[in-house]
């Protein structure tokens, strides 16, 4: 069966996802009205102050996924309405908008941090991190492998949040123990409830590492 | 989320001219500034960003034993740093207890002790209540489990830091730089009961920066503690918390000087002298423990939907006594 007989209903070239997408292109291009140039803002300085930004659309230059991305935004946009709405780069995902629930984690300079508490301005300079950063389908990250392998998820949206805490988690320490991947993932809501499935898949991707080490207890666990 | 400038000062001083302008409000690690803009509760018309100002940043144990903590410093740094966590337990528990690892990767010392109550009625935009000028605490006769069980009135707020009965626990002191120059306060007695002021949780004036907090030297005969206790394992909000440090004598069982000092109870982090005053009347034991834990919320006067709280304070104010000083419960 080829690609074509899989999904014969699917209009070609639109979407659902992408109409989504086009759609806050649009919307973010519509922002641009207000553009000032940032030049003007370095000549109209008061004294005392090193930089004012807004409250019009200034523009930014993000380091993202090891790329540079230049935007025009509203100092009061978050990295993640920069992420999803002016990016492109909907894999980051809004649930609370408030830090509470941790759909929207993404590494700064290698730290897991919720990115609708993080103004965009304030990446300035970072290195962020997406789970489009982490890995491709082609070329999964051995967590986002590991999640497909023991199929971690149901209705999938609190998953890129899940996957970047574990990455980062075993980041610091690839022999990480259950105690530390469950603390990692404190900040990740599931309202599905598939956290134990989320623990295999962490448990799926840790090294095999001394005794203690969430592989070690699992393996001995299985034995 | 109201539109709003972003405005980075040059040095402290010209920080502390900007934040005394009208709608300006300090932006650190931000999670409480966003929040509280996102609900509509403030409207700022600037952040004055303090990031980069090198008189906030760093975490330091000095020669002479006393802990520096910029107020810029990262709570994820507070609570991972390995001489906070060996001589200072209390503040690195605290600090590690506080909301999720995302947040404490960007939540900062400052900003968690100067963050604003969690009270429904506060941070529901629609609801003009006490401390926001209205005349009413509806915690009073509305919603109050989470609400105060000691020095409550005229707003029934509980304080929402983890780190602050930690600190105060160890006798920390803020530094803070303003248009009269920089002065010195007790963290103790930097936060304040709704009776001085109901709109206020603290003694910052306009145009201040807490720039640093300092806690003394600890003899290596001091072991503290936070313990808290909430509705989700995961993370949550404490219903109740206490840090407690004592110091004995060593090898023996008598308490020379005991601090204890309850978070989530009443509008400040609320220091029991009566604990105190009963952890130092004699040796160390359960029964001992458990007197303190009594005394301490002896004054307690729940509301309508929290009496439960003064039970789990109990218990909680014991259990961190028993663990500090390594007793087994019987």
């Amino acid at each position: 069966m080829n690609r074509d007989d899989r999904k014969p209903r699917k209009p070609p070239g639109i979407s659902r996802r992408s109409f989504i997408k086009g759609a806050g292109v649009v919307a973010a291009a519509a922002g641009l009205v207000r553009v000032r140039p940032a030049a003007a803002d370095e000549k109209t300085l008061p004294a005392g102050v090193v930089e004012k930004l807004g409250p019009e659309a200034t523009t930014i230059e993000l380091n993202i996924n090891g790329k540079p991305a230049t935007l025009e935004i509203e100092p009061r946009v978050t990295l993640l309405s920069a992420l999803r709405e002016h990016l492109g780069l909907t894999g980051t995902k809004l649930v609370c908008d408030r830090g509470a629930c941790g759909a929207c984690t993404v590494h700064l300079d290698g730290k897991p941090v919720t990115s609708c508490m993080v103004l965009a301005i304030d990446a300035r300079g970072r290195q962020i991190t997406t789970i489009e950063g982490l890995g491709t389908p082609s070329n999964m990250h051995p967590v986002q492998a590991a999640f497909v392998e023991t199929d971690a998820l149901q209705c999938g949206f609190c998953t890129p949040g899940m996957v970047m805490s574990v990455a980062a988690a075993l980041e610091r320490n690839p022999a990480a123990t259950t105690d530390e991947i469950k603390h990692a993932t404190a900040g990740n809501i599931c309202r599905c409830g598939t956290y134990p499935d989320v623990f295999a898949a962490a448990f799926r991707a840790v090294k095999p590492g001394p005794a203690g080490s969430a592989r070690s207890v699992r393996a001995a666990k299985d034995a | 989320m109201n539109r709003f400038e972003v405005i980075t000062p040059a040095d402290l001083a010209s920080a502390s001219r900007l934040l005394a302008q009208d709608g300006h409000v300090a932006f650190a690690g931000g999670v409480d500034v966003l929040d509280l803009s996102k609900q509509n509760v403030e409207s700022p018309t600037a952040l004055v960003n303090l990031k980069g100002l090198k008189e906030l940043g760093g975490i330091e144990v000095r020669p002479s034993g006393e802990l520096r903590l910029g107020a810029m410093a990262k709570l994820s740094e507070v609570a991972e740093h390995p001489a906070i966590r060996a001589r200072f337990t209390a503040i690195a528990e605290a600090a590690g207890e506080v909301a999720t690892p995302q947040i404490r990767n960007l939540g900062t010392v400052g900003g968690n002790i100067l963050q604003r109550p969690r009270c429904w009625y506060f941070r529901n935009p629609d609801v003009n209540c006490l401390k926001k000028g209205g005349d009413t605490c509806y915690a009073i006769s509305g919603l109050n489990r989470y609400h105060a069980i000691l020095g409550g009135g005229p707003a029934f707020i509980v304080h929402p830091s983890n780190l602050a009965p930690a600190l105060i626990a160890m006798r920390a002191s803020a530094t803070i730089v303003g248009p009269a120059g920089e002065r010195t306060v007790e963290l103790e007695k930097f936060f304040t009961l709704p009776t001085v002021d109901p709109k206020r949780e603290n003694s910052l004036k306009s145009g201040e920066i807490v720039t640093e907090v300092i806690v003394p030297a600890s003899p290596s005969s001091v072991r503290s503690h936070y313990l808290e206790a909430r509705e989700k394992q995961s993370f949550d909000w404490p219903l109740v918390s206490v840090a407690i440090a004592l110091d004995r004598a060593p090898g023996a069982n008598t308490v020379r000087d005991a601090r204890v000092v309850m978070g989530a109870v009443a509008p400040v982090p609320w220091r029991s002298p009566e604990a105190e005053a009963a952890l130092k009347g004699g040796p160390l034991d359960e029964s001992r423990a458990r007197a303190a834990a009594e005394a301490a919320l002896k004054d307690a006067r729940p509301m309508s939907d929290n009496a439960y709280k003064v039970v789990i304070a109990k218990v909680i104010v014991r259990r961190a006594i028993m663990s500090v000083a390594g007793l087994e419960a019987a």
